[in-house]
């Protein structure tokens, strides 16, 4: 029976599918996770704009049918705490993958966390650089086979939430898209919390990563994680690093709260600029 | 036309330099967003931008660098905000991503770059006019941007609200092209009030939303800008896109696209050019120069003309894009010999004249690695040796 | 016996709708499904992969599982509340 339209279609460019993810491929998961958080979240999804970079989870913006904007290799970060500051009244959501947000956008990730700028990260991690063919990532496991790393990458990984913990991010948990309803459950949490919130989402590459390295098809990733996975709430970061074939340690590390970067400055401007100052909307409720 | 919001309005007399002069003019076109990272000569700009903007409900926040400042200020553009970053030689040049990006999602945006000595580190404390070219050619692909070269703090704050109107109108970046000497030179600059400034603002679309097409063309063969939050539900992307603003990767709308985006600066130069001239109805040789330059050789006119020499300055305010058509009517001239370029740097607006010019008179260019200015006698020399 | 029981105690059941051409065979729907409603068909579709058919149209809860789980949005289920054995009302899985 076909006569039930799927809910998700109302949030997505129709005009433009099928979408160019591979069978197995975790971006359209965390598409309908999103979905249900924006409708779960309570928020206005015209309200909400949506700010990605280049790479296969970048294409997310364009499919997703709200103010979206692609922007370069690295810099979504940049972009939304701009588009932020300019329209604190938004909701802007990062969504991108795991090359694009922590290798060449390393540094806006960490400034942008140490800022508290307040927009949410929702970070794909499959481990590769799938869009371009599968080099090698800043989260590759050791012994990763990539393209550019044929005998096996040897740089140690990134461990993301340790990473935005010490950064000073607010929020941090990690999922994968096999915890579909706890990562819907985060992401409408790191919706409605202010500051900069993220969320690393574990995904399968089954066309690449998971090809390349012999870990199956998407099916088999997705099982293994099923299986890996053990939900540590609260664990301390600096332990839950990946390792290929190894544990997955899932769950919220970090909900704390700080001002976000434009209440930090009305906190510094009000005392010392008095009535020469008006104080910047922040779009926060607290 | 709408005239400027009063508050960023610092109406009276002043001495300022042209940095803070630039911040003033920013301020009058309305920009209450601006980010950045110093670099110098530049960073005056940015610190009385971190000084004045909390006092006229604007923002400013230092970037982790060039990069992310050349960014955040399109997202901001996005957001509404008329925007600007800042920066010199080295900034300049990681900033030219964005520059591209900015001419292709056509996002209106100001880029200030106070020239200085390059290439590299160079030297950071004195005027060079090397990065004419950049500002043109600087990202890659095929684009237009609008180029403007002040040479005076009065100029500075004048033709930094021009910069903003140009940017909102054509929804292009354009290239505030400032140098050293320019930049720290301290100048009296008259605010005039509010109502006596003209601002500009991105034009917004009318009729239904649905019928609303992001990248369809409007007035000036620029689409009309949507803001966001507002339902519209646009999606903006470098890649090459459609009207709808899908991406579109194949040669036919890569074709369409481009094309627009040049052609909307090409085909309306006329409008957006800008000249100053000099004694030019008997000229036999005229002198073209810009920004720093085209005040040294203002002496260099005066002493010519005291010897009873025929020579005449041709001065383009806008440089990109080139005068182009006045400046070939002024070659075809009879009398007009040669055309002089001084320019700080080793050749590169004389390219541009010697091309224009296509062999109608002789091209000499008086290059001067930068560091310092021109010695007007030193042009005099040329434009007597042209003479014979 | 005691299965008419349970199913007569349910206050709601499930109904998937399954978009056979969008589908590209993941598995990640029949794997999940708490209550094995589905299976991988022996058929192809047009894009030559095997999409889910429902096999146990009962067993449906409309958790929407599939629904969350599915890549290329081409299923997704939803409560159908009954009393019991009379009329069915449909409900959306989100509601």
């Amino acid at each position: 029976m076909n006569d039930h339209v799927n809910p998700v279609e109302p949030y997505l460019r129709m005009e433009r599918m099928p979408h160019i993810w591979c069978p197995g491929c975790g971006i359209g998961v965390v598409v309908n996770c999103f979905v249900r958080a924006i409708e779960k979240s309570g928020i206005d999804r015209d309200k909400i704009a949506v700010v990605s970079g280049i790479g296969c989870t970048g294409r997310i913006a364009g499919y997703v049918k709200m103010d979206s904007f692609h922007t370069t290799h690295g810099r979504p970060i940049p972009f939304a705490t701009g588009l932020k500051v300019a329209r604190p009244d938004l909701s802007v959501v990062v969504l991108s993958g795991e090359g694009d947000l922590i290798s060449i956008g390393g540094n806006h990730f960490i400034h942008g966390a140490r800022r508290n700028s307040d927009i949410k990260v929702f970070c794909v991690n499959n481990f590769t650089y799938a869009m371009t063919g599968g080099q090698v990532g800043p989260t590759a496991p050791i012994h990763s086979i990539a393209t550019t790393a044929p005998y096996g990458s040897y740089d140690k990984p990134f461990n993301l939430p340790f990473l935005a913990d010490s950064s000073g991010a607010v929020y941090v948990a990690r999922w994968t898209t096999y915890h579909v309803r706890q990562l819907t459950r985060s992401m409408t949490e790191a919706l409605t919390k202010p500051g900069f919130c993220f969320l690393e989402i574990v995904a399968p590459c089954p066309t690449i990563y998971s090809r390349r390295n012999r870990l199956g098809d998407g099916l088999d990733a997705m099982r293994f994680y099923k299986k890996a996975s053990k939900v540590v709430n609260g664990a301390n970061t600096r332990m839950v690093g990946l390792e290929l074939k190894g544990p997955i340690i899932v769950g919220k590390f970090v909900d704390r709260d700080r001002p976000t970067l434009l209440e930090a400055m009305n906190n510094e401007f009000i005392p010392k600029l008095g009535k020469k100052y008006t104080p910047y909307p922040t779009g926060v409720k607290r | 036309m709408p005239t400027a919001d009063p508050m960023g309005v610092l109406s009276g007399v002043h001495f300022l330099d042209g940095d803070q002069a630039c911040c003033e003019g920013a301020l009058a076109a309305g920009c209450r967003a601006a980010f950045g990272y110093p670099i110098t000569p530049s960073t005056a700009v940015v610190e009385r931008i971190s000084l004045r903007l909390p006092l006229v409900g604007g923002v400013f926040v230092q970037m982790e660098d060039e990069i992310a400042s050349s960014i955040a200020i399109q997202g901001a553009a996005w957001g509404g905000s008329k925007v600007m970053t800042v920066s010199s030689g080295p900034g300049m040049s990681l900033m030219m991503e964005h520059v591209g990006l900015a001419a292709m999602t056509e996002t209106p945006c100001v880029f200030v770059n106070v020239q200085r000595g390059g290439p590299s580190t160079g030297l950071p404390t004195l005027p060079a006019q090397a990065d004419m070219m950049q500002a043109r050619w600087g990202s890659h692909g095929d684009y237009e941007i609008i180029a403007i070269c002040p040479n005076s703090p009065q100029e500075c704050f004048d033709l930094t609200i021009m910069a903003f109107n140009l940017a909102e109108r054509y929804r292009v970046p354009v290239m505030f092209m400032m140098d050293e000497a320019v930049g720290h030179m301290t100048e009296k600059v008259v605010i005039p009030k509010a109502d006596q400034i003209e601002v500009e603002y991105r034009q917004l679309p009318e009729g239904p939303r649905e019928d609303y097409l992001p990248y369809r063309p409007g007035k000036n063969m620029v689409p009309p800008m949507a803001p966001v939050g507002e339902g519209y539900r646009f999606h903006v992307t470098g890649l090459t896109h459609d009207e709808r603003g899908y991406p579109a990767m194949d040669a036919g709308a890569q074709a369409e696209l481009v094309k627009r985006l040049v052609d909307k600066i090409r085909l309306q130069a006329e409008d957006i050019c800008q000249v100053e001239e000099h004694q030019l109805e008997d000229a036999e040789v005229i002198i073209v120069a810009y920004g720093i330059t085209s005040r040294v050789v203002l002496r260099t006119l005066q002493m010519a003309r005291e010897k009873g020499l025929k020579l005449g300055v041709f001065r383009p305010v806008v440089v990109w894009p080139f005068p182009e058509a006045r400046l070939r009517q002024l070659a075809g001239n009879k009398q007009v010999r040669a055309l002089v370029v001084p320019e700080l740097n080793l050749g590169q607006i004389s390219l541009e004249v010697e091309r224009i010019v296509a062999g109608e008179a002789r091209t000499v260019l008086v290059p001067h690695a930068g560091g310092a200015l021109h010695d007007p006698r030193e042009i005099l020399r040329v434009v007597e040796e042209v003479l014979g | 016996m005691a299965n008419s029981t349970r199913k007569a105690a349910r206050k709601f059941r499930g109904e998937v709708f399954i978009n056979r051409e969008r589908c590209k065979g993941c598995g990640f729907c029949v794997e999940f499904c708490p209550t094995h409603v589905l299976q991988l068909e022996e058929g192809f579709n047009h894009k030559g992969y095997h999409a889910p058919i429902v096999v146990d149209a009962d067993a449906c809860t409309g958790c929407d599982l599939c629904g969350l789980y599915c890549p290329d949005f081409a299923i997704h289920g939803i409560k159908v509340k009954t009393d019991n054995g009379g009329n069915e009302e449909r409900d959306h899985a989100h509601g």
